[in-house]
């Protein structure tokens, strides 16, 4: 029986890897793309561990997840296009009106 | 164990390269990679009902509405690499690196004791597996599912749909717009000028050139200004030289170095001397032409 370590670990290195491209990408579409890595880091967890303890409730919530992220990129992709139809830009930098 | 130890690697170095490409079209296609690499390790860990959604799903559904967007949205300059935030990205990336020292650390932490493995909860077959447990225990969760989707599509409907405050503009309003932008501001008022035609590029990422041999900025598209992808006029004529000693001997009386940098505005104003010289005017056309009288109504 192999051991799932080393997915749990490869999910912990790219979560990390997802939230730092969430910090430091500017363009709102490709700071989305950084936190569907994100979740599906998560997924791997979620996935080795459902193998770790031999029930397949790890894989339902990894199911679970992929809805909730396909519904989250719908509503947010639709808002980076109103924010691209009003101001012509889909960088995070330039929606900043609620600073002023 | 094999496929994890070649697709690691891969998923590792493609995940850094969302975070380096410049392009957010080649972001999408380095998430595609490191999901489909995630698909065959599901397949790998007994999951072969996740390894089937998350190929149709994520790299077939919302992989490819992330490239519709890019391309409706059209590659824009936000992609610039200068700071608003000066030290954000070195405070971003040192807290990454503590987030994933902590993630780490902590699984380093577990001792996760035997693995049980799938068997058991695969013999009556995966999927039916995953059924049994979803319309069971997890019924609820799945019908707030259900309402979540709905309310998803409504609202990306009502983000996506653009209510007119007024009546849409005809062909009347906006010629007789046109025409008062021109007496109060003094704006142009034919259409905007063509893209340029010259001897070996007329594809509409090729500016036309003023008289004064600059590059006319209306003439090709803001979509192809914004991705940075204009073809550079001058340089166009700058090869001309190496193009007729690879033809063998001169081709015409306009091909001189010299002569190309004033050439666009020698051609437009008596342009049959442009059909005269053949292939070695550059700007020799009507396009050019455009743009110089819109420089003259100016």
């Amino acid at each position: 029986m192999t051991d799932v370590t080393p997915y749990v670990v490869l999910s912990a290195i790219l979560f990390s890897i997802g939230a730092v491209g969430v910090l430091t990408r500017r363009n709102a579409i490709v700071v989305f793309m950084c936190v569907e890595l994100m979740l599906n880091a998560c997924n791997l967890a979620f996935v080795a561990f459902a193998k770790q303890h031999g029930n397949l409730d790890g894989q339902v919530a990894a199911f679970f997840v992929m809805v909730v992220a396909a519904a989250e990129v719908v509503v947010g992709l639709a808002i980076i296009m109103t924010i691209f139809r009003t101001r012509r830009s889909a960088s995070v930098d330039d929606a900043s009106l609620l600073k002023y | 164990m094999t496929a994890f130890w070649i697709l690691a690697p891969v998923m590792v170095v493609c995940a850094l390269g969302i975070l380096v490409v410049r392009k957010a079209v080649h972001a999408a296609l380095l998430l595609a990679t490191v999901m489909i690499s995630l698909a065959v390790l599901y397949a790998v860990l007994e999951a072969p009902f996740l390894f089937v959604v998350q190929i149709i799903v994520y790299t077939g559904a919302i992989l490819m509405l992330f490239l519709f967007v890019v391309m409706l949205v059209g590659v824009d300059a936000s992609d610039s690499l200068v700071e608003t935030i000066r030290g954000q990205r070195s405070a971003a990336v040192v807290a990454g690196i503590a987030l994933g020292a902590l993630l780490l650390v902590g699984v380093a932490q577990l001792s996760l004791g035997t693995t049980v493995g799938l068997e058991e909860a695969n013999a009556g077959g995966n999927i039916e597996g995953l059924a049994d447990l979803l319309f069971s225990r997890y019924v609820l969760v799945f019908e707030v599912t259900a309402a979540l989707l709905i309310t998803a599509a409504l609202g990306a409907m009502v983000l996506a749909h653009r209510e007119r405050a007024s009546a849409k503009p005809g062909q009347a309003e906006l010629a007789a717009q046109r025409v008062r932008d021109f007496g109060t501001k003094g704006a142009h008022l034919g259409p905007l000028p063509a893209p340029g035609v010259y001897a070996r590029h007329n594809a509409v990422d090729t500016p036309a050139l003023l008289p004064d041999g600059t590059p006319a900025e209306t003439s090709v598209s803001q979509t192809l200004a914004a991705r940075g992808t204009i073809r550079h006029a001058p340089d166009l004529a700058d090869d001309i030289e190496d193009v007729q000693r690879a033809l063998g001997g001169p081709a015409g009386g306009a091909g001189t170095p010299a002569d190309t940098s004033a050439g666009s505005g020698h051609n437009t104003e008596n342009p049959s001397t442009g059909n005269a010289t053949g292939a070695g005017g550059p700007g020799a056309s009507g396009t050019t032409g455009t743009g110089t009288d819109e420089e003259a109504h100016r």
